[in-house]
């Protein structure tokens, strides 16, 4: 009931009122840029003269004139021959899948007038799907893909590269010499069987399969296999460096099931039991910023974090203990104490990809009778399918002259290996060179020939993400340049008929009952499930091996140690050159545009490190044993003190215009350990500062909230069990009648709303900060890049950002605690749009009325009435609006995406491109709210729940936000409402009383902290 | 005077049958119609003249209903199956094949033989059996610039009346003043030279100096403000097209509805300019030798798309949807589009200005007859209202309906 007064800062510099952060905080904009940056001054008006006024004026009139003269004359081009299913203006949906390397996820496709613009999840499965997923469709509109196949560098044609190729794999198979196939995860049952039969045409072929982010231990432990691990059953998960909420296998379908248990309800009945999550890990990381309980552990600790905490659980069951070095990594004992309370629903995963660890994670998973409940038995998951050994050995082969041919299908190992420098250099020792990759990336500049793939969007394909479970692509466009998928390739060159989809067509009619109409179904549902096949058993480890491995392998050190990690957008960097990943802010560091190295506070006290300012920071230089990198480096709260971490995925050289010099690549710096990739090192690091000034363009401070209280609320589950308002922030206003609720008292006489009443509530527990809306907003709303010099000059466009906040641990009366940064602090995100309120303070200072109410409740934004005052953002109490404060399309200063043809393909044709000199902001996706009642109107009915859909809701993993008519007393929106508005249901500032049409839910943390504050408030009791 | 009630009561009553005699068929003719008129229309009369195919008066005299749905079905299994009938029809219509529509129930088909013999029987029943025209709206608004012309006519008539009496004044005032220059010298001035001496003291006169410059400078502002008003407006917009296709022979002659071309009309957010295929619907039967369909045939052959000259633009900014006002508000084609049927090159008939739409909105009552989307808003709406529910009071003036 109280206000816990909790402070929450946005980073250090926030905490510590930094002068530079208080100079900059009450500005939304931040500085005017400098002459030299980007635009001219003219056309940003800082520094615009009488004459410069003149000229745009005399220009002006002039083009005026020019353009009353004549209209230009508009050609309407109707299709010659019109497909049936296709009518201009009307969508068309197919489902198809995703697949990049290892990841694959069913997919529904948006297509308008023949082009793709829209990806959501296919709902027969899971519709789960992660920011990368929705921002690969600006992937297939990349300029920069080869546009046709080269030899030598050369554009050629597909008849001349077969013949070379096919008369080389026969000279080099008639002299015995070795063929390899190299690529990452296969998902594709049919694509395998396509190397198959390469293989048996060329039998000295051999395939290798390696992952940038190898599982390979993971799959060794596990006898060859992927377990499929159900979160949704398990009561407390423990997670050991497995970022699985973030990068993890399978983030977006382990979110949605970690959500399931993570949903409470207000109302006298409902569940009010969720589950417990600690998270152990080097970096701050997504799933830990979520987790219940956090400790940290450097690398060099991460077996003994294991087999300690098997030692704790095995003495509770009365397993056999096995002794093992000491660690001193809090929350063990009590994590284990909580997975054997909950024996049978509790799970413990890890990141480690040391098979030996990995065999102690799986005694303890079946010490804590994990297999059947927590991990589904008799199926598996296909995603990582990556060997390290046999990389490793294809390599050494390389270097040693023993390969005659080398086809790199769909895979750069020379940028995301850490031996690809090694293979870099040696291939010129291959005779035969050859890569299916999309663009001359890193290593297809090093083949001679380039037979691009298309992107699989254009492709037919199947794929079996977990065993039993199908899912199928089909073309949504035709080849945009002269590509040829890899499939049909590599059955041309085995003198096969080059046709893959009649193969997978043939493949699947005789597979699945009910022949080819069976198969016509299956690739319009997109998804088919069969029973596995495969068996699995709970593998028998040589765990008294495993722990002494380990024990020899980890020893804690206090020395420097380096953390290599992936980042929720960019992954392993095989879409770096998409400007919407680029631009994606990472949901814990909040910052784009590059990768740095991260530090804990008390680490960079030690190195002399400087604390960095909001955006400006210092470079530092990272060395190990000779290798070195120059970045700019970043405090991150809750990392493990004296690591440093730096993310992969960056530092491409030959990707493209978005991609190049953005960061560093730091796959060289990857160790092994027990011949698998460990994503550490914990040799001699050393990390100093080269003096010069650095930058971040980071999200992360812009938009304060200004020291304003009730803008994040949270509590305990045990507290809210006996209260269901536990944690609320209710603000009153003492008026001449007393007391009041601060919502009572408006000077405004409300609205009407007597059709809809559109709303949203956001649930803070379930949010997992994924930032899948982002993307999916950004594609759906035509949002524009700004690059990273706009970012530091704070100008993203997102209309959706998600804001993260950390937390202190001390309590609110202790008013110094407040003070000091926590060295391991409490995470909440809290995505922030457009709140719609119904008593906005925009519309009220809005000069040209470009910013209405609408009679659905709807903050209305016309872009084409707003003359650009930007009063609106300044009395946005929520700073969710964004100024266009260039041209985004077609001007140079912005190459992205918008600035050529082909990119601006991925433009939603029903959203209109704003131009420079207007406001923007969330709209409620207000043409899918149009679309969907003109759906219903035409079918003299009004429209069900769930039909009309943000894009943001659409998308997330975790079912946090639900959209509806709250006029409808059937909607979600109105029963979650109904129950919570006496619960957890809070608007964002609410003193303010501008009535927001979107409520968020507390935060629940499965803590035990009730007792302390009980004793806190008795002790306040005595003082006062 | 009795009479004339019973009369009345007469009349009445015969409606009334009139009324409950057609109306059990009502809805099977309006689907009928609707179906006939998207599909069959094009190629066939209801009445017994032959178009492209024959002429459907009495066709359920001549045919048994099952060998009509088997023939809409099928016609080429049933020409296939030796069925006389069948085969004397292929090879009278030029072998010419009839698409097959395998769709369409038993049920819609009848409803297509309903509306046949309901557009042949006697005209006062088909007119009780047609359907009630969807929707109440106004007809297309004048143009906003009407109302603001009137208003200056009339300042302009002011004006000379003020001219006239300013005119009036002088002379009268000079006339006296002139009456003692007469006493004085005694000679007669001659009325030009007088005129022409009031015109010499008007001009000179400082009010109406005034009065002219500002009469001056409000037309040239007048004219400004009209030629700013004008610019990106293009009523009477009629290009040439690359292919002289006629509405007035397709739609007015031969009445094809416009569905039939315009696919998207009803469904989508544009109408669409049909593709070349819907053409040769009926041309690869009927005038193959003009030389405006041998472009089409050429375009097709080359496979180089016809590129039509857009007539209505409506900027990027606006979001226009034809199904909803088609289909949801029930507006005719030429409510905005004008007598398109009497076109021989189309032309923009209405001005498409956002004053133009607003003002529609305005007059509008909206089609909420039958449809269960405004059964709540009417009600409310009729709770404290007399008026009937306008397109403005369901938001229909909001910027977010059109602007996003």
């Amino acid at each position: 009931m109280e206000n816990t007064k909790k402070r929450y800062w946005r980073g250090i510099e926030e905490l510590k009122n930094e002068p530079d952060f208080v100079k900059n905080a009450h500005r939304e904009f931040g500085d005017a840029p400098s002459a030299d940056a980007k635009g001219g001054e003219i056309f940003d008006g800082t520094d615009s003269n009488r004459r410069d006024f003149l000229k745009v004026l005399g220009f002006g009139v002039s083009a005026v004139s020019l353009a009353a003269c004549q209209a230009p004359v508009k050609n309407t081009i109707p299709y010659l021959n019109k497909p049936d299913d296709v009518e201009p203006t009307i969508a068309n949906w197919y489902a198809s899948t995703y697949i990049d390397g290892g990841d694959c996820s069913p997919i529904l496709v948006k297509t308008r007038e023949g082009r793709p613009v829209k990806i959501e999840g296919n709902g027969v499965f899971n519709t789960a799907l992660s920011a990368r997923v929705h921002a690969s469709l600006l992937s297939l509109y990349d300029n920069e893909k080869l546009k046709s196949p080269q030899i030598a560098g050369k554009p050629a044609d597909w008849k001349a590269v077969d013949g070379e190729i096919m008369a080389g794999l026969a000279k080099i198979a008639a002299a015995g010499g070795q063929i390899r196939i190299v690529s990452n995860t296969i998902v594709s049952p049919t694509t395998k069987k396509v190397i198959g039969d390469f293989i048996s045409k060329y039998p000295t072929a051999k395939h290798i399969t390696y992952d940038a982010n190898s599982l390979s231990g993971l799959i060794t432990a596990n006898g060859g296999i992927l377990p499929n691990y159900n979160f949704a059953n398990a009561k407390t998960i423990v997670s050991v460096g497995a970022d699985f909420l973030g990068t993890w296998i399978s983030p977006a379908i382990f979110s949605s099931q970690w959500a399931k248990n993570r949903k409470l309800d207000s109302s006298k009945e409902g569940n009010k039991q969720m589950s417990r999550h600690y998270q152990f890990e080097t970096i701050m990381s997504t799933t830990g910023a979520n987790a219940d309980y956090r400790a940290t552990y450097k690398p060099s600790q991460e077996g003994l974090v294991v087999a300690a905490l098997y030692n704790a659980v095995a003495a509770k069951v009365g397993g056999t203990t096995i002794s093992s070095p000491a660690v001193k990594v809090e929350n063990i004992e009590k994590a284990a104490t909580d997975l054997v309370a909950s024996k049978g629903a509790s799970l413990v995963v890890s990141g480690s990809n040391d098979a030996e660890v990995q065999k102690v994670v799986v005694a303890i998973n079946s010490l804590l009778g994990a297999y059947g409940s927590t991990i589904t038995s008799g199926s598996s998951l296909n995603y990582r399918q990556g060997d390290d050994a046999s990389m490793s050995s294809f390599i050494s082969e390389v270097k040693s002259g023993q390969v005659g041919a080398v086809i790199f299908y769909n895979a750069n190992p020379v940028y995301n290996h850490p031996k690809g420098a090694e293979l870099g250099e040696a291939l010129s020792k291959v005779a035969l060179t050859i890569s299916t990759n999309d663009r001359a990336d890193e290593t297809g500049i090093l083949c001679k020939y380039n037979t691009p793939d298309s992107h699989y969007l254009e492709s037919w394909n199947d794929a079996e993400p977990q065993s039993g479970t199908y899912s199928f692509s089909q073309p949504t466009i035709s080849t945009i340049f002269l590509t040829r998928q890899a499939q049909s390739s590599l059955l041309k060159w085995a003198g096969q008929n080059a046709d893959y989809a009649a193969y997978l067509a043939a493949n699947w009619s005789s597979k699945l009952s009910g022949g080819y109409s069976a198969w016509s179904k299956a690739l319009n549902d997109g998804v088919v499930q069969m029973t596995p096949s495969s068996s699995f058993n709970v593998p028998q480890t040589g765990l008294q091996d495993a722990i002494a491995s380990i024990a020899k392998n980890y020893k804690s050190s206090d020395k420097l140690e380096l953390a290599i990690y992936e980042k929720v957008g960019m992954g392993t960097g095989s879409q770096a050159n998409n400007p919407w990943l680029q631009e994606f802010p990472e949901p814990v560091s909040k910052a784009c545009w590059a990768n740095y190295a991260t530090v804990s506070l008390a680490t960079a006290k030690k190195l002399g490190l400087a604390q960095e300012v909001e955006l400006d920071t210092l470079e530092v230089e990272v060395s190990i044993d000779g290798k070195s990198v120059k970045l700019p480096f970043l405090v991150q709260p809750g990392q493990a003190d004296d690591t440093v971490a730096i993310a992969i995925g960056y530092g491409r050289t030959k990707a493209g215009k978005s991609a190049d010099g953005v960061g560093v690549n730091i796959y060289p710096f990857a160790s092994f350990v027990n011949g698998n990739i460990s994503f550490s090192n914990v040799g001699n690091v050393q990390v100093k500062a080269t003096g010069e000034q650095a930058q971040i363009a980071r999200t992360q401070t812009h938009n304060t909230v200004m020291a304003r209280e009730a803008v994040v609320q949270e509590t305990v589950l045990s507290e809210y069990q006996k209260n269901v308002k536990a944690g609320r922030y209710e603000p009153t206003i003492l008026t001449a009648e007393g007391k009041k609720s601060a919502m009572d008292v408006s000077l405004w006489n409300g609205h009407k709303y007597n059709n809809h009443h559109w709303g949203m509530v956001i649930d803070l527990n379930s949010c997992t900060g994924c930032g899948s809306c982002v993307v999916s907003c950004t594609s759906e709303n035509n949002v524009p890049v700004v690059g990273r010099q706009e970012v530091i000059n704070r100008r993203e466009m997102h209309w959706l950002r998600i804001d993260r906040y950390y937390s202190s641990d001390a309590q609110a009366e202790d008013l110094s605690g407040l003070e000091k940064a926590s060295a391991n602090p409490e995470v909440v995100f809290q995505p922030m749009l457009c709140q719609h309120c119904n008593n906005a303070p925009c519309e009220t200072v809005c000069p040209v009325l470009a910013t209405t109410h609408s009679t659905e409740g709807l903050n209305q934004m016309t872009y084409n009435r707003c003359i650009g005052t930007r009063y609106c953002a300044n009395n946005c109490p929520y700073k969710v609006r964004r100024f266009n404060w260039f041209r985004y399309f077609q001007t140079d200063d912005f190459d992205f995406n918008l600035n050529n043809d082909l990119g601006r393909m991925v433009l939603n044709p029903d959203v209109t491109v704003r131009s420079r000199g207007v406001m923007e902001k969330c709209s409620f996706c207000v043409q899918r709210i149009q679309a969907g009642k003109l759906e219903a109107k035409k079918e003299k009915r009004r429209p069900k729940d769930g039909e009309i859909i943000t894009a943001c809701a659409q998308s997330c993993p975790t079912n946090a936000i639900t959209f509806g008519d709250k006029n409808d007393p059937e909607s979600a929106i109105s029963k979650i409402l109904a129950i919570e508005k006496e619960g957890r249901a809070f608007g964002v500032i609410e003193e303010i009383n501008v009535s927001p049409n979107i409520s968020y839910l507390v935060k629940v943390r499965n803590k035990d902290r009730a007792a302390v504050k009980e004793e806190a408030k008795v002790e306040h009791k005595e003082h006062s | 005077m009795i009479i004339m009630k019973r009369l009345k009561n007469i009349i009445l009553s015969a409606l009334f049958t009139a009324f409950a005699f057609t109306s059990v068929n009502a809805q099977d003719v309006a689907e009928g119609e609707q179906i006939f008129k998207n599909n069959c229309g094009a190629c066939h009369n209801t009445s017994d003249e032959a178009l492209v195919g024959p002429g459907l008066k009495g066709i359920q005299q001549r045919r048994s209903v099952d060998w009509i749905v088997k023939w809409v079905h099928n016609p080429q299994a049933v020409i296939a199956s030796g069925d006389k009938y069948a085969v004397e029809l292929y090879n009278k219509y030029n072998k010419a094949q009839m698409t097959a529509y395998p769709n369409y129930t038993e049920g819609q088909i009848k409803s297509v033989l309903a509306y046949i013999d309901a557009q042949a029987a006697p005209p006062a029943a088909a007119a009780g059996a047609a359907p009630v025209a969807g929707g109440s709206a106004a007809p297309a608004g004048e143009t906003n610039g009407g109302m603001m012309q009137y208003i200056l006519l009339g300042l302009l008539g002011v004006m000379v009346l003020v001219l006239v009496a300013l005119l009036s004044i002088v002379t009268s005032l000079s006339k006296l003043a002139n009456s003692d220059a007469v006493t004085e010298s005694g000679e007669k001035v001659s009325f030009l030279t007088k005129l022409a001496d009031s015109g010499k003291k008007i001009a000179g006169n400082g009010a109406f100096k005034t009065g002219a410059a500002l009469l001056v400078t409000l037309l040239i502002g007048k004219a400004t403000i009209d030629a700013a008003y004008g610019i990106g407006m293009h009523q009477g917009y009629a290009p040439k097209q690359p292919i002289a296709f006629s509405h007035k022979l397709h739609a007015g002659e031969y009445q094809i509805n416009c569905n039939y071309c315009h696919t998207g009309v009803y469904r989508g957010k544009g109408a669409n300019v049909p593709s070349a295929n819907i053409c040769m619907n009926c041309h690869n039967v009927i005038k193959r030798e003009s030389p405006e369909i041998q472009k089409v045939y050429k375009a097709i052959e080359k496979d180089e798309p016809i590129e039509w000259v857009r007539v209505h633009n409506l900027p990027d900014l606006a979001y226009f949807n034809h199904a909803q006002h088609t289909n949801v508000g029930g507006l005719e084609c030429k409510s905005c589009h004008g007598e398109i049927e009497k076109m021989e090159v189309v032309e923009q008939r209405s001005s498409l200005t956002m004053g133009w739409c607003i003002d529609c909105h305005r007059k509008t009552n909206v089609n909420s007859e039958g449809n269960a989307y405004y059964d709540k808003l009417v009600e409310v709406h009729n709770k404290d209202n007399r008026e009937p529910l306008k397109v403005q009071n369901i938001g229909g003036l909001e910027c977010s309906k059109c602007h996003y």
